[in-house]
């Protein structure tokens, strides 16, 4: 893990200043993978995203903050479109992948899928198993063509997500029957097998206990290496414990983002300050 | 006049059984200062209860028997000869006396024995009635006392009438199994003597039916052999499932996963339509227009098809169990929790790919249980068959010849026979009880199956 | 550094490179969206052909039927002529007889009324209107239908003043004349194959050219019994009132019977044997073929309690069973809709179980019953199958005056005009049945769904 991100954010705030400087100091190094610009979701009549605009770094975890219901998520599911298959959402602005328009109606939603991952709140391994699981996404888009192939992608998938060594005797058991932390580590499994250069995680832990949790914090950290991270969570120590960038949400609003250590301990926007210390969640 | 003075009677007990209860409990509760229990209006529920219920038991008994004791006395007045005879001579001498009884007279001339009879039953029919009612009366005032001396104000009127209500209600959830239990006595004891005429071996492996309708009474004559009803039943089935799954599965994917809520609420129920369709209305669409047009059609490609044939039966009644199946697999697919859809989505795959490689194997169990469903449907179906299937109960493997099936044969053997002395009707309870057994299996097992998938998902 | 190396960043551990990989993913994606559309065409065109089966099939019952409901009708001035009307004074009730010996009496009055040569009467009516007809006797007779004379029998014995007297009478035109006018039949068979003679044809043409027979609406279809001598008179009233006895016997038993079992074993049954048994056997029940409770019907009540054959009594008990568990399984479910919350609100007040269920459950339930109940009505109204097998496929020349009389049933009215021999007649005449029971059905559905939506808009 990162260093000085274990530590509870009110034991930084003496260092403050410093902490922020290295942040920010990490995060200058990386390129900007995705850029969002004035990003506005509509479902129905009602807004549900106010004009958002933030820097995705390439090959870091970027954590989107903020109470229940403030759009996170929402926003979250614009990377990869898969607010397109909610009846009636609108979404409005312009989202770039590598400078690319992902909006663009000539670009291809299967296309962009493959380079965008996603894995969800709750795990939802297929009815399948587990090879199957990790082999699905290869296979339909054409990446794996011989046996061999498929199960060189499953184990190195499977790997890279830790879950190798649990379940190498069982690969063509069921995925439903794993537990739950083993059953999101093979969805995060799932989607690295399709060889994305983004993941998007919403709240993958919010249905993990305390011990599946740390093995997925530490699953991502170490994912940070390969892959641009977003991940959506309620829980303000995982961000400030996983991130190097940290943008908090309120009420559809983008309020505040930038380094993680700076967000935690030199929030610039009051509601900032009160959220990440408890006042409101 | 009898009716009016009964319900006029029943009436009167009602209402002073329930205002004895009410005002009775009130007033004990305003002596003696406690609370009442019960409300006062269970009191007087619970001593109407206690009332009517003796007085409609007895007044029903009557109902029962009242007109046997009156032909019994009308044969003390009639001419022994008469009686020993019997038969349809003694049943007009009691009708007549009965009419002159009523005052409406007979034609021709009354005998003296006919005239004392019927002033004697006159007066019995009087006194009897008299004697009802007042019995009646005796016995709902008896209730009635009984239960108003256990009024006090601790007396638990309230779950009393409860009880009764609950007693009620069981009674009624009772009837379903009365009604199998009917189904399944009266197909085996028919059945059973449908055996005693053909060997149960000769109908369950017999490969001929030719039930003759023999003219010299009971037994005798025929062949009963299932086999050739058992496979037109099956073929029918075959080419209805056939029709139905896939049009009404593409349907319900097509419903559930690509349409839009307003275009899924107007075609949901119009397909349901379907449902709603009378199956005669089938058979003679099917007899009238599809039987037509294939037969038209296969003159037009070169092959001989019939109008009525299994091909006919069999495409109309999967028309049939479109909506059936739709209906069903749609409510599952639609189970297939939306995380397993969105995670498939997510990964970059198309719609289809969604729906060919995760949702309908998630879905598969139920939507078996669901075209289980559809086949007892269809094996049991009989309208359809009836008029469109051609009726030759001839062991044929082409499609397009006339066939029949388990339940036609039913419907011939037995339709306006009542007359159980022989084979040739008996053998339709031989035929349901087959029916019943098939059915009852498909059922039990697509049930099943459905709920195991239903909790997967729970 | 970042950017050099981005290429590879997302290997997946093989040798392939990410541009390898976005290279192979936008190779298949023209097969792949091909397929997506393809799929997407087989729902559109399952949904298209399941649509044009329910357009196709009223389509050709409402083009078949439709002309059923417009018949041929001849206007006639019937003189009532005393000659051939030599019938005595109807008998009138003398003061000491008997009620028996009075109806006796009348109706040798009426055998010999109906003795009379009516036809007689029609064709002298008919000849004046067309003298120059040439045709003998039968060829009038062939083009007026064969109840029409009791039409006039009927007037004459109903009203003996009008002897000697003139009237106008709206006559039905028979089936064959019927067929022939609407050319139904085709008009240019030889007259082997026709129905009615080369006269009766041209008569009926004659008629129908100079206005004395016209097409008006066959009122006579709802209020005539049916009729198998007389087919253009045919009606479906005995059938109506057949199915109605059949519905108020399955709204009397079956809903109550259903709703109360349903609330049994929704809201008290405890957790045991019989409440497992009872379950099991519902469920079953639902799925048992209909004709296998026209076989219960046949063997209980027919055979072992001895009830008439065709009566719409035994016919509504049959309906009734067999309606119980699809009135069971309804109302359940819409019990089962109602919020937990209100239960346990009107418990946590003090109300007992009971008062709960019928003060508090049942009431918002009423719609959902409601259509619990009528979609079980529209089931019996459509049945068939197992009416036949306790005789109420027979024929019958009256409306039934009580349950226990002699009936049919719509369904089976279709059933047995189908087989008509008069195909040409009967095909139309059929489909107007068919109209008739899908437009009761129809709108007992649309109430069911009115209903339905209202119950789940308030929700």
């Amino acid at each position: 893990m990162a260093s000085g991100m274990n530590f509870p954010h009110a034991e930084l705030t003496p260092n403050a200043e410093q902490a922020t400087d290295h942040g920010a100091a990490e995060l200058a190094q990386r390129s900007v993978r995705v850029r969002a610009s004035d990003v506005s979701v509509f479902y129905g009549a009602k807004q549900a995203l106010f004009d958002v605009s933030v820097d995705i770094p390439d090959r870091a975890v970027t954590a989107f903050i903020g109470p229940s219901g403030c759009g996170k998520s929402t926003f979250l599911r614009c990377i990869n479109r898969m607010n397109d298959t909610i009846e009636g959402a609108r979404v409005g602005g312009k989202i770039e992948l590598d400078g690319e328009d992902i909006y663009d109606p000539s670009l291809d939603v299967v296309e962009l899928r493959a380079r965008v991952g996603m894995v969800f709140q709750k795990p939802n391994p297929f009815p399948k198993s587990i090879f199957e699981n990790v082999a699905y996404g290869p296979r339909i888009h054409g990446l794996i063509r011989t046996k061999a192939e498929a199960e060189e992608v499953v184990v190195s998938s499977l790997r890279k997500a830790g879950l190798f060594n649990e379940v190498k005797d069982r690969l063509h058991e069921p995925g439903t029957g794993l537990s739950g932390g083993q059953q999101q580590r093979l969805c995060i499994a799932r989607a690295i097998a399709v060889g994305p250069e983004v993941i998007l995680m919403d709240e993958p832990c919010s249905a993990l206990d305390p011990i599946a949790t740390a093995i997925i914090e530490e699953l991502i950290d170490e994912l940070r290496e390969n892959y641009t991270i977003i991940i959506v969570t309620h829980s303000m120590q995982q961000a400030a414990r996983v991130s190097q960038k940290t943008a908090f949400f309120h009420l559809g609003n983008l309020v505040e983002e930038g380094p993680t250590d700076k967000i935690f301990t030199n929030p610039e926007d009051k509601r900032t300050q009160d959220y990440i210390t408890g006042r409101f969640g | 006049m009898n009716t009016l003075i009964i319900t006029a009677l029943i009436l009167a007990f009602l209402g002073i059984a329930y205002q004895t209860g009410s005002s009775r409990s009130r007033a004990l509760a305003g002596t003696s200062g406690r609370r009442l229990h019960s409300r006062p209006s269970y009191h007087g529920s619970a001593i109407a209860i206690w009332t009517l219920v003796p007085l409609l038991l007895l007044l029903g008994a009557w109902a029962l028997l009242d007109s046997y004791v009156i032909r019994t006395f009308i044969t003390w007045y009639l001419p022994e000869s008469l009686v020993a005879e019997g038969g349809n001579a003694l049943r007009a001498s009691i009708a007549r006396v009965e009419a002159l009884a009523t005052g409406y007279g007979v034609v021709g001339e009354v005998q003296e024995f006919e005239r004392t009879a019927a002033q004697a039953v006159g007066r019995f029919q009087t006194t009897a009635f008299l004697i009802v009612v007042a019995a009646a009366t005796t016995l709902a005032a008896l209730g009635l006392f009984y239960a108003r001396k256990r009024i006090t104000p601790q007396f638990r009127a309230r779950n009393e009438v409860e009880g009764a209500v609950r007693i009620l209600l069981l009674a009624c959830s009772v009837v379903a199994i009365l009604t199998t239990f009917g189904i399944v006595a009266s197909l085996l004891t028919e059945a059973m003597r449908f055996f005693s005429f053909v060997n149960p071996l000769d109908f369950f492996f017999g490969t001929v039916w030719n039930p003759r309708f023999s003219t010299t009474g009971a037994g005798g004559g025929g062949e009963y052999g299932l086999i050739p009803l058992l496979w037109g039943t099956i073929q029918i089935t075959i080419i209805a499932i056939l029709t139905a799954v896939p049009i009404g599965l593409m349907a319900a994917v097509y419903l559930s996963q690509y349409a839009k809520p307003r275009v899924r609420s107007v075609v949901k129920p119009l397909i349901e339509v379907l449902a709603g369709i009378p199956t005669i209305v089938y058979g003679f669409f099917a007899l009238v227009t599809v039987g037509p047009f294939l037969a038209s059609f296969g003159d037009a490609i070169g092959v001989d098809i019939r109008a009525t044939s299994a091909l006919t039966a069999g495409i109309v009644m999967g028309v049939m169990i479109i909506p059936f199946i739709s209906s069903l697999s749609d409510d599952i697919i639609r189970q297939v929790p939306t995380a397993m859809r969105d995670g498939s989505l997510g990964l970059g795959a198309t719609k289809s790919e969604t729906i060919r490689r995760v949702i309908l194997p998630a879905a598969l169990p139920g939507i078996v249980g669901a075209i289980l469903l559809a086949v007892s449907r269809a094996i049991g179906e009989t309208m359809i068959v009836v008029l469109a299937a051609g009726n030759s109960p001839v062991l044929r493997f082409n499609p397009f010849e006339p066939t029949s099936t388990i339940t036609v044969s039913i419907v011939n053997q037995l339709t306006g026979d009542s007359d159980f002395a022989g084979p040739q009707s008996l053998v339709a309870f031989a035929l349901g009880l087959t029916l019943f057994v098939l059915t009852l299996v498909l059922n039990v097992g697509a049930l099943y199956i459905v709920r195991r998938f239903r909790e997967q998902y729970d | 550094m970042a950017n050099l190396d981005s290429t590879t960043t997302a290997s997946a551990g093989t040798a392939v490179t990410a541009e390898e990989r976005r290279q192979r993913v936008k190779k298949s994606l023209g097969a792949r969206h091909r397929k997506e559309r393809l799929f997407h065409g087989l729902g559109i065109t399952a949904v298209v052909l399941a649509l044009g089966f329910v357009a196709i099939l009223f389509y050709d019952v409402l083009q078949r039927g439709l002309p059923a409901f417009q018949q041929a009708q001849v206007t006639v001035d019937v003189y009532f002529d005393p000659e051939v009307i030599d019938l005595g004074e109807r008998p009138v009730q003398s003061p000491g007889q008997s009620p028996a010996d009075y109806s006796a009496q009348l109706n040798g009055w009426l055998r010999a009324a109906a003795l009379l040569n009516w036809n007689r009467l029609l064709e002298t009516s008919i000849r004046t209107i067309v003298p120059e007809f040439e045709g003998d006797a039968r060829d009038i007779a062939a083009i007026i239908d064969s109840s029409q004379r009791f039409v006039i029998r009927d007037a004459f014995t109903s009203d003996p003043s009008l002897l000697g007297q003139t009237r106008e009478f709206s006559l039905l035109a028979s089936a064959d004349a019927d067929n022939w006018l609407k050319g139904t039949i085709d008009r240019s068979l030889p007259d082997a194959r026709q129905q009615l003679s080369a006269d009766a044809r041209a008569l009926a043409d004659d008629l129908l050219e100079r206005g004395e027979i016209r097409f008006a609406f066959a009122s006579h279809l709802f209020t005539n019994v049916d009729s198998r001598s007389a087919p253009a008179s045919a009606g479906l009233a005995g059938a109506f009132m057949g199915s109605l006895y059949m519905m108020l016997i399955v709204i009397v038993l079956a809903v109550p019977i259903g709703v109360a079992s349903a609330v049994y074993l929704e809201e008290f049954a405890p957790k045991n044997r019989l409440t497992d048994v009872i379950e099991i056997t519902i469920n079953n029940l639902a799925a048992v073929p209909s004709i296998v409770f026209g076989l219960l019907g046949a063997a209980v009540f027919i055979n072992y309690f001895r009830l008439p054959l065709s009566a719409p009594l035994v016919g509504g008990l049959v309906l009734t069973l067999m309606t119980l568990p699809t009135i069971i399984i309804a109302t359940r479910s819409s019990l089962r809709a109602v919020a937990p919350s209100l239960r346990q609100a009107a418990l946590g007040l003090g109300a007992s179980r009971t008062q709960m269920v019928f003060h508090h459950v049942l009431p918002i339930t009423y719609p959902g019953i409601l259509t619990a109940a009528i979609i079980g009505v529209a089931q019996a109204l459509g049945e068939t199958a197992p009416l036949l097998l306790i005789g109420m496929n027979a024929f019958v020349a009256n409306i039934p005056s009580s349950p226990m009389d002699q009936a049919s049933a719509l369904p089976v009215q279709i059933y047995l005009w189908q087989g008509n021999e008069n195909r040409n007649f009967f095909e139309a005449r059929t489909s107007a049945a068919i109209i008739v029971l899908l437009g009761l059905m129809l709108s007992l559905n649309a109430i069911a769904i009115f209903l339905r939506s209202r119950l789940e808009k308030r929700k």
